[in-house]
C-alpha cells in the first residue's frame, strides 16, 4: 500500500508543466521504478505525484536533419534496446539499457527518469556522459539546453528548477558518428542489480591512433564523472597494449570512489582501473582495431 | 506403476493459473493488520515507552507493548515434543520484549485498520533505551565478564562432544601428515518467495483459528497453546498453499502473536504480513559457524583421524539452538565412517538476528569445512581429489559408528564415478594445467556429502495417513505430511496409486491442512516426509486394498485371495478376468442396504529407521582474477536418494538446491555491522541472491539404490542438493588459483582481499579478457 495523497495524470507535456507549477509539492512520476520505491519506504516529498507515464510526446527516438539523435525523456529502456537507430549508431547505449534491472523494469523505466533521479549508479548516465549528451529542459514559455555533465549537482540532485521537465536528450553527430563505444557494468549480479562501477568508453580511431577518447564512470564519485585528464593524456597516441595499461593507471587520478558497506574504496579502484582497459578494448574491437 | 514416473504435480494447474490460494488470498473483509515496533539498537533495555499518540491516531484499534503480554517464556523451534525433559527446546522468548537482543527486536505492536495507518502509528511511538555494547564475535561473547544476553545463560545455548572410531590421540599418531584449517560460514537467508504471513480469528467465543504459511501445522498448534497457556483443543491451525519455507517456517514466528491479538480484540481477525525487509531481519537465518578442523592422513591416502571444534552463532534467541550444530555434526559418520573422529561444538547467543532451521540444518556448514579439509589433505599428499575420496568414503554395509547402524544402501562411489565422467575430470585436469597463470584461470572441484532421511532417533518420526474410497471408485488421501511447494502431495499420490493399482489421476491428495481434521504428522522438515510417510502410506493403502477386495469378495462370493486390483479394475488373479470396475464396487459399498460401508483406512506409523543418503558435486570454473569473479562453466550434482519417485520433480529439487548452494558459495551473506549489530542488506537488492542469468545450466544425475527400510525404496532428497556446491566451488578456486579461501561467500569483495593477500591480483598474461 502506498501512502499517496494526490495523483494527477497529465494529459500532455504542457499540462504536466502547468500541474507542476500549480502543485509546488508535487513530483513527477514516469515509470515509477524509483519513485514508488521511495514512496514505499515512506520517504517524504513523494506523496503528491504528477503522472507523465505513457505521454507519447516524450517517447521517441529519432534523427533530425542535422543528424542529431533525439531521445524523448519518456522513452523506456526496452524502446532503446529495440531501436534500429540506437543499434546502428550508438550500440553502447543499447548495452547500458540492457544492463538496467530486469525485463519488467526495462519495460517501464524511462531514460529521463534514470537521469533525473540523480544517482551516480544510473546505467544510462555514464554512457550519456561519454557521448557528450545535451539535455533539453522545458518550462512554461522557456526551453534551455544543458550539457549532461553540468546537469548533476550532487547525489540525488540535478539542475531542474520548479516547473521544469526534461524532455529530450540530444546526441550530436560529432559525438557518435565515427565513434565506437562500450558500456561495461560491473555489479555483483548480471541482472536486478545496481552498478558497483559503471564504465563507458567512446572513442575514434584513425590509422591505429586514438583520435578521440572519452571515458566516463558511474559510482566512481558522488555523481557520474568524465576522466578528462586521462582523455587528454591518451588522445592522439598509438594504440598499443601499453596504452591500455596507461589508461588504467591514469584513470585512478581522475576518480574519487569511496568506501561504503557495499564496497571498499580499494576494491572499487581495482575495478575502475581494470574496467578502463576492458571497456576500451571492447570499444576498439567495435572499431575494428585488434590488439 | 505410478512410482518412478514423472507425473504432473497435483497442484501444477492451480499454481500456474494463479488459482492456488495462499494465506494472503484468504483475506477477510474486516481484517485488522498488525505491525511490529522494532528496536533500533542491538543490545539494551527499554527504559521508557510512550504509545499514547499512536493509540490516539484515527484508525488504530490497539497498541500493545512488552508490558501487556504474558510473562510466559516459550520456545519457538518446530520440533516434536520430547518426553525427555533434558531434550526440551530453550524457552527464552516472550511475545514482546523489554530486553533488546538484536536490532529489530519486537518491543510493541500496533493494530490498525490498514497498513498505512499502522505505519504512521509506529512513527508516533517514543522509546528510550539503556544501551549495552553489542556482542557479535565469539571472543567477546565468551569473555568471562561478557553481559549475559539472556540472564543466567552464560551466552552458551548448548555444548556437546562425541567421538567414534579409534582413540583420537592414537589415531593421529598413525598419521604421516596432519593438515589444519580454520573455516567460517556466512549468515544466509532462505528467501522463500512467500514472506511470513499469518492471521487469526475466533469463530466462537472459545476457539482460535490461525491461518498461517507454515511447514508444521500440528507443531505450531502445540507451541501456540504453550505460548498462550491455552488448551490445545482450543487452537486450530489451517495451512493453505505455502510459497516455500526452506526451514524458516519450521518455527513458530507470527502465530502466537496473531492468536494473542485476536484474543485481546474479541476474536476480530488480525493479520501480520511481514515485508521482505522484516522477514529477512526478524524471522530466522542460517547459523554462521566457525570451525577448526585437523585431519590426519597416511601417505597412501587413508584419512586416519579428524578432530573438529565448531562454534555456531544462534543470534538473539535460541530458536532451534544447539540442535542445528548437533545435527550438522552427525552426518560425517556416514560419509567417512572409517575415520577416527572427535567432534566438539558450542552454540552461542549473540546480538545479531535469530538463526533457525534452514535447508540441510547445519550440514552445509559442517560439511563445507569437512570437504574443504578433505581437499587440503588430498593436495597435501599429492593425490587426486576424486581418488582420495573414493579411498575413504562409505560403502554399502559399512557401520555408522555414531548411530551404531549399518548402512543398508549406499551409491556414493557410483555417484563420484558418474560425476567424474560427466565433468570429464581426467582430461580437464591435464588441459587446465595450462590455465594456472595469467588473469583468467581454470579449475575443477569436487565435494561429497551424506545426509539423513529424518530425525530419528533424536526425535519421534510419526506419519499419519487416511485414505477414503469415493463413490466413483477414486480415492481421497489426507496426510499430515505438509506440502509447502516441494511436491510431497504428488509423491504421496504416486505411492497410493502404486499400491492400490489405480491410475495416478484417480488419487487426490487434500492439499490444505486443518489440525481439526488432518491426520497427525510433525510436518515438512529434515527431508523426512517422503521417507517417513512411505511406510504409513504403504500400510494404509495395503489395508484399504484388502478392504476393497474383501468387499469385492462379498459381492461376488469369491475369496479375497482370488482377487486383485489392476488398473482400477477388480480382476481374478487366476484367469485375469475383469470382475468389475472400481466404481461398481464403490457404489455397492456405499449404497447397498446391508453390506459394506465407506471403505477407509487410517494409519499412524512411527518410523524407527533413518536411511543415510549420499551424493556429490563436480564443478568446472573460471576465475577472472582482476575482476574478482568466478564463472561456473559446468556443475553437476549426483545423488543417491534410493528409488526416485518422480524424476522430473526430483530433478527440480536438485536444481533448486544447487542454485541455492551456488548463491551461498558465490554471493549471499547477511552483512552485519559488528560494532552496532545493524544489518545492512535485509532486502533483495543488497542481499545478492543470484538471478537466472548469473548461473549456468545445472546438471543432475541419480544413482538409484533401493532402500530396504522405506515403503517404496526411496530416501531423502529435499535438502541435500544445497550442501556440496560451496565446498566444491571453493576447492575449484583453490585448484585454479592456488589460493586457499576458507570463508564463505566467495564474493568479489572477499576474493579481492584474498587475491591481494595471495599476491595474484596483478597477474598479467595474454588470456583474452
Amino acid at each position: 500500500m502506498f501512502d499517496l495523497k494526490k495523483h494527477i495524470k497529465a494529459t500532455c507535456l504542457d499540462d504536466a508543466i502547468a500541474l507542476l507549477i500549480e502543485n509546488p509539492n508535487a513530483r513527477l512520476i514516469a515509470g515509477g521504478t524509483d519513485v514508488l520505491i521511495k514512496l514505499r519506504h515512506g520517504k517524504k516529498g513523494y506523496s503528491e505525484l504528477i503522472d507523465i507515464n505513457g505521454l507519447e510526446e516524450l517517447r521517441f527516438i529519432k534523427q533530425d536533419k542535422q543528424n542529431n539523435i533525439l531521445i524523448g525523456s519518456g522513452t523506456v529502456f526496452s524502446d532503446i534496446i529495440q531501436s534500429d537507430i540506437i543499434k546502428k549508431h550508438i550500440p553502447m547505449l543499447s548495452d547500458a539499457a540492457q544492463s538496467v534491472g530486469g525485463p519488467q523494469i526495462r519495460n517501464v523505466a524511462t531514460i529521463g527518469g534514470n537521469i533525473c533521479n540523480g544517482v551516480t549508479s544510473a546505467d544510462s548516465a555514464s554512457s550519456l556522459f561519454s557521448l557528450n549528451a545535451v539535455l533539453v529542459v522545458k518550462t512554461q514559455g522557456a526551453i534551455r539546453e544543458i550539457p549532461i555533465s553540468d546537469f548533476y549537482l550532487g547525489p540525488g540532485k540535478v539542475d531542474l528548477k520548479k516547473g521544469e521537465i526534461l524532455t529530450t536528450i540530444i546526441i550530436r553527430p560529432d559525438d557518435y558518428m565515427g565513434s565506437f563505444g562500450y558500456y561495461y557494468k560491473y555489479a555483483m549480479r548480471n541482472a536486478m542489480d545496481i552498478a558497483t562501477i559503471g564504465c563507458a568508453v567512446c572513442l575514434k580511431v584513425k590509422h591505429h591512433i586514438l583520435a578521440d577518447f572519452r571515458i566516463a564512470y558511474g559510482v566512481a564519485g558522488p555523481v557520474p564523472i568524465r576522466c578528462l585528464k586521462t582523455e587528454k593524456s591518451v588522445t592522439n597516441k598509438k594504440i598499443t597494449l601499453k596504452l591500455l595499461d596507461d589508461i588504467s593507471r591514469f584513470v585512478a587520478h581522475d576518480v574519487s570512489p569511496r568506501t561504503s558497506w557495499r564496497a571498499t574504496k580499494e576494491f572499487r579502484m581495482n575495478i575502475i582501473c581494470e574496467l578502463s582497459k576492458r571497456a576500451t578494448k571492447k570499444a576498439l574491437n567495435r572499431a575494428g582495431e585488434g590488439l | 506403476m505410478a512410482v518412478g514416473k514423472s507425473v504432473n504435480r497435483m497442484d501444477a494447474v492451480a499454481k500456474v493459473t494463479g488459482r492456488a490460494e495462499y494465506t494472503q488470498d484468504l483475506y477477510k473483509p474486516d481484517m485488522l493488520v498488525a505491525r511490529y515496533f522494532r528496536s533500533t539498537i542491538a543490545h539494551g533495555k527499554v527504559t521508557l515507552i510512550n504509545v499514547e499518540k499512536a493509540k490516539n491516531l484515527k484508525g488504530v484499534e490497539a497498541v500493545f507493548t512488552y508490558e501487556d503480554v504474558p510473562e510466559n517464556k516459550f520456545a519457538t523451534a518446530g520440533h516434536p515434543f520430547s518426553l525427555d525433559p533434558g531434550h526440551k527446546d530453550v524457552e527464552d522468548r516472550l511475545l514482546l520484549s523489554q530486553d533488546i537482543r538484536f536490532m529489530g527486536d519486537e518491543i510493541a505492536i500496533v493494530v490498525a485498520h490498514d497498513e498505512i495507518i499502522a505505519n504512521k502509528a509506529l512513527k508516533l511511538i517514543h522509546v528510550s533505551y539503556k544501551e549495552y555494547k553489542p556482542l557479535t564475535f565469539p571472543e567477546d561473547i565468551l569473555k568471562k565478564d561478557a553481559r549475559q544476553i539472556h540472564k543466567g545463560s552464560s551466552n552458551i545455548v548448548g555444548e556437546h562432544e562425541y567421538a567414534f572410531g579409534d582413540d583420537i590421540k592414537e589415531a593421529f599418531k598413525k598419521a604421516d601428515v596432519v593438515v589444519q584449517g580454520k573455516f567460517k560460514t556466512a549468515m544466509v537467508q532462505h528467501c522463500h518467495l512467500e514472506n511470513h504471513i499469518s492471521y487469526a480469528y475466533m469463530d466462537d467465543l472459545d476457539r482460535i483459528v490461525i491461518v498461517s504459511s507454515t511447514q508444521i501445522p500440528h507443531i505450531v498448534r502445540r507451541l501456540v497453546s504453550e505460548a498462550l497457556n491455552m488448551p490445545l483443543n482450543r487452537i486450530r491451525i489451517l495451512k493453505p498453499f505455502v510459497g516455500g519455507g526452506f526451514g524458516n517456517k519450521q518455527d513458530m514466528v507470527l502465530e502466537p502473536m496473531v492468536a494473542f491479538l485476536t484474543l485481546k480484540l474479541d476474536g476480530r481477525p488480525v493479520q501480520i504480513n511481514l515485508s521482505r525487509e522484516e522477514c529477512m531481519l526478524g524471522t530466522r537465518n542460517r547459523h554462521p559457524f566457525f570451525i577448526d578442523v585437523k585431519t590426519g592422513i597416511k601417505k597412501d591416502g587413508t584419512i586416519v583421524a579428524r578432530q573438529m571444534d565448531a562454534i555456531s552463532i544462534t543470534g538473539a534467541y535460541a530458536s532451534h539452538g544447539h540442535a542445528i550444530i548437533s545435527a550438522g555434526g552427525s552426518k560425517q559418520s556416514s560419509l567417512y565412517p572409517h575415520v577416527a573422529t572427535q567432534f566438539h561444538a558450542r552454540t552461542l547467543y549473540a546480538n545479531i538476528p535469530v538463526a533457525g532451521a534452514m535447508r540441510a540444518y547445519g550440514s552445509p556448514q559442517i560439511l563445507y569445512a569437512v570437504e574443504c579439509a578433505t581437499e587440503d589433505a588430498a593436495r597435501k599428499i599429492g593425490m587426486d581429489s576424486v581418488e582420495f575420496r573414493l579411498k575413504n568414503i562409505a560403502r554399502q554395509g559399512d557401520m555408522n559408528l555414531l548411530s551404531g547402524k549399518r548402512i543398508l544402501s549406499c551409491g556414493l562411489t557410483e555417484c563420484l564415478v558418474k560425476g567424474k565422467k560427466f565433468i570429464n575430470w581426467d582430461s580437464k585436469v591435464k588441459e587446465y594445467k595450462k590455465y594456472k597463470t595469467g588473469p583468467v584461470r581454470r579449475g575443477l572441484g569436487v565435494a561429497c556429502f551424506s545426509y539423513a532421511s529424518g530425525t530419528y532417533p533424536v526425535c519421534v518420526e510419526v506419519a499419519g495417513v487416511r485414505i477414503v474410497l469415493n463413490q466413483d471408485g477414486t480415492v481421497h488421501v489426507m496426510v499430515g505430511a505438509t506440502e509447502i511447494g516441494q511436491g510431497s502431495d504428488t509423491v504421496v499420490a504416486q505411492m497410493v496409486a502404486q499400491t492400490l493399482c489405480l491410475p495416478y489421476e484417480h488419487v487426490m491428495v487434500v492439499q490444505a491442512q486443518d489440525t481439526d481434521v488432518s491426520p497427525f504428522d510433525t510436518g515438512a522438515y529434515a527431508s523426512r516426509q517422503a521417507y517417513v510417510v512411505s511406510n504409513a502410506v504403504f500400510k494404509a493403502a495395503s489395508d484399504l486394498k484388502d478392504k476393497i477386495l474383501g468387499h469385492a469378495g462379498l459381492m461376488t462370493q469369491r475369496q479375497r485371495k482370488d482377487l486383485d486390483i489392476h488398473n482400477a479394475k477388480i480382476i481374478d488373479v487366476y484367469t485375469n478376468e475383469n470382475v468389475m470396475d472400481m466404481k461398481t464396487l464403490a457404489v455397492d459399498s456405499f449404497y447397498h442396504k446391508e453390506r459394506g460401508g465407506q471403505l477407509t483406512s487410517e494409519i499412524s506409523h512411527k518410523t524407527t529407521t533413518n536411511a543415510p543418503v549420499f551424493g556429490c558435486t563436480f564443478v568446472d570454473i573460471e576465475v577472472d582474477i582482476p575482476l574478482c569473479k568466478i564463472k561456473i562453466n559446468q556443475i553437476i550434482n549426483v545423488h543417491d536418494s534410493g528409488v526416485i519417485l518422480n524424476p522430473v520433480q526430483a530433478g527440480g529439487q536438485v536444481h533448486g538446491g544447487v542454485f541455492m548452494g551456488m548463491g551461498a558459495a558465490l554471493l549471499e551473506e547477511m552483512m552485519i555491522d559488528t560494532k552496532t549489530g545493524r544489518v545492512y542488506n535485509n532486502n533483495l537488492l543488497d542481499y545478492k541472491f543470484p538471478t537466472f542469468v548469473d548461473l549456468p545450466q545445472i546438471h543432475h544425475d541419480f544413482v538409484e539404490t533401493k532402500e530396504p527400510t522405506s515403503g517404496y525404496g526411496n530416501k531423502s532428497l529435499g535438502e541435500p542438493p544445497v550442501i556440496t556446491p560451496p565446498p566444491a566451488i571453493r576447492n575449484a578456486v583453490l585448484d585454479a588459483t592456488g589460493v586457499c579461501i576458507n570463508a564463505l561467500p566467495l564474493s568479489p569483495h572477499h576474493l579481492f582481499t584474498s587475491f591481494k593477500k595471495g599476491g595474484i591480483l596483478d597477474s598479467k598474461g595474454d588470456a583474452d579478457v
